[in-house]
């Protein structure tokens, strides 16, 4: 299941900001380690929100620095 | 002491060309860029027919970038990155670097695509990019970001005139010592049935929509409006001092520029040209010319019924006798009208006209107004002298604005 959320995060963090798909790995930092910037977070988690119907509000998407923690959050709330 | 102003790089994407050369040699043949706009929207509209960009330039940038930039902005920054190139890449202090890149609209169309996602899908799902598609400065700031301008970045608005303004306003930041390098020009890119209603609205656009490729007929009697286009056009502009101590190639010298305003009405042209006359005759006394120097013009010529009769007369009014021997052009008749791009691409055809003695054919000018008392190039290319030469590029703008530009051959 986890991984299934992984594959499809790395996909629209590909297609949003251009880091290629086998860079977006659970320990990595969105911000440090894949340069994502605040516009294209928006962007991610707009994706992440209508492909598994989750809800993840702003006072969330702080929370979510690697991306095995938006994995972790998606999980626990699709 | 005003500094010399030399021109080092040109970048272009137009209706009938992807880069410069492809589009010089477009309109040298006289081809036309005009087709019927292929969308369902078009059905109801009074006016079918635009110059679209004949190399999407979101298939030119990156696919990141494509996604993050409006239409416009991608033009530009495909445009910026050819006139770069060309001018190889200077290596300069970027507090000595601008960017002024303008647009007549703005990223309009990225607007109108996110009032329907507000409708369709709320405000949640409105791109956190929206803001910087849509401000006018957008392409101006997105250029200045490539090439790491910091010695200010600017948008000129003037409507139809903004390409124009943008390369005076560029050559003035280096004349008074703002910057060395300054990499202008204009884009557009505002196909979208808002605007072709709105311009359809004013009676402005050319509703030959059974002949698309005739339909941009500057001076010929069977004119019935403009031709909307899209694309964008750049150039690098630099002090003649720091281009000669990097060894780059001079592909043509900026003379000067006049700007006036019509103070006449909101969107027709002041029948006398007196504006137009003024701005001219600006340019040339900027320029450090006289009037019997000039030997082309690239001429506004949107293919309006008024407006062409009344840039002939502007251009008599500037020039006097010495208009007959001056051999004037309307690109616009292959390119469609750029509006905020126009300009910029047109200032380009100018330094090319100059640099190969060539001057574009207006296309599909068969039965001459006789109200347009000009030497219009038509059917083939015109030949200009050898030595010194100059030549003027006029833009005119909705809201009675007045640029022209003067160019001399390196």
């Amino acid at each position: 299941m986890s991984q299934e959320i992984l594959d499809g995060l790395a996909v629209i963090v590909n297609e949003v900001a251009g880091v290629p798909v086998e860079d977006v790995q659970s320990d990595k930092s969105f911000v440090d380690d894949l340069d994502i910037d605040s516009l294209s977070m928006v962007e991610v988690v707009m994706a992440a929100e209508d492909k598994w119907g989750v809800k993840i509000p702003d006072s969330e998407v702080k929370n979510l620095k690697t991306v095995g923690d938006a994995v972790a959050y998606i999980a626990a709330n699709q | 002491m005003s500094r010399e102003v030399v021109v080092t790089g040109l970048g272009m994407t137009t209706p009938v060309g992807g880069d410069v050369e492809s589009t010089w040699q477009a309109l040298l043949a006289g081809t036309s860029g005009i087709s019927v706009i292929d969308a369902p929207w078009v059905a109801e509209q009074p006016a079918k027919i635009a110059g679209i960009m004949a190399v999407d330039p979101a298939e030119v940038v990156e696919r990141v970038e494509a996604r993050r930039l409006d239409r416009s902005q991608q033009a530009a920054l495909v445009a910026a990155r050819e006139a770069w190139a060309q001018a190889g890449k200077p290596e300069i202090d970027p507090n000595r670097l601008g960017a002024v890149i303008s647009t007549g609209m703005g990223g309009l169309t990225s607007l109108m695509d996110a009032y329907d996602t507000l409708l369709d899908r709320g405000p949640s799902r409105i791109s956190p990019h929206m803001v910087t598609q849509i401000m006018p400065n957008g392409p101006a700031a997105i250029v200045g970001l490539e090439v790491g301008a910091r010695a200010g970045v600017h948008g000129q608005v003037s409507a139809c005139a903004s390409g124009a303004e943008a390369v005076s306003y560029a050559a003035r930041m280096i004349q008074t010592g703002r910057a060395d390098v300054v990499v202008c020009g204009g884009t557009e890119a505002v196909i979208h049935p808002i605007t072709m209603a709105g311009f359809a609205a004013m009676r402005a656009l050319s509703t030959r929509n059974d002949d698309p490729t005739a339909a941009s007929r500057p001076y010929d009697l069977g004119r019935d409006g403009f031709v909307m286009g899209e694309g964008a056009g750049v150039m690098v502009l630099e002090s003649a001092e720091f281009a000669a101590a990097r060894g780059a190639t001079i592909l043509g010298i900026y003379g000067g520029a006049g700007l006036t305003s019509d103070g006449h009405h909101i969107a027709q042209p002041d029948p006398e040209g007196l504006g137009a006359a003024r701005a001219m005759g600006f340019a040339i006394e900027d320029a450090g010319l006289s009037p019997t120097d000039i030997v082309h013009i690239n001429a506004h010529a949107t293919s309006t019924p008024q407006g062409d009769i009344a840039e002939s007369v502007a251009i008599r009014g500037a020039l006097g006798d010495h208009t007959d021997n001056v051999v004037v052009t309307g690109t616009k008749s292959m390119t469609g009208h750029l509006l905020g791009g126009a300009g910029a691409i047109e200032s380009v055809f100018t330094i090319l006209a100059l640099r190969d003695r060539l001057v574009p054919p207006t296309a599909n000018l068969v039965d001459k107004d006789p109200e347009v008392t000009l030497d219009v190039a038509a059917g083939a290319p015109r030949a200009l002298p050898t030595g010194d030469i100059a030549a003027l590029n006029n833009s005119f703008g909705f809201g009675g604005h007045d640029v022209a530009l003067v160019f001399r051959s390196a």
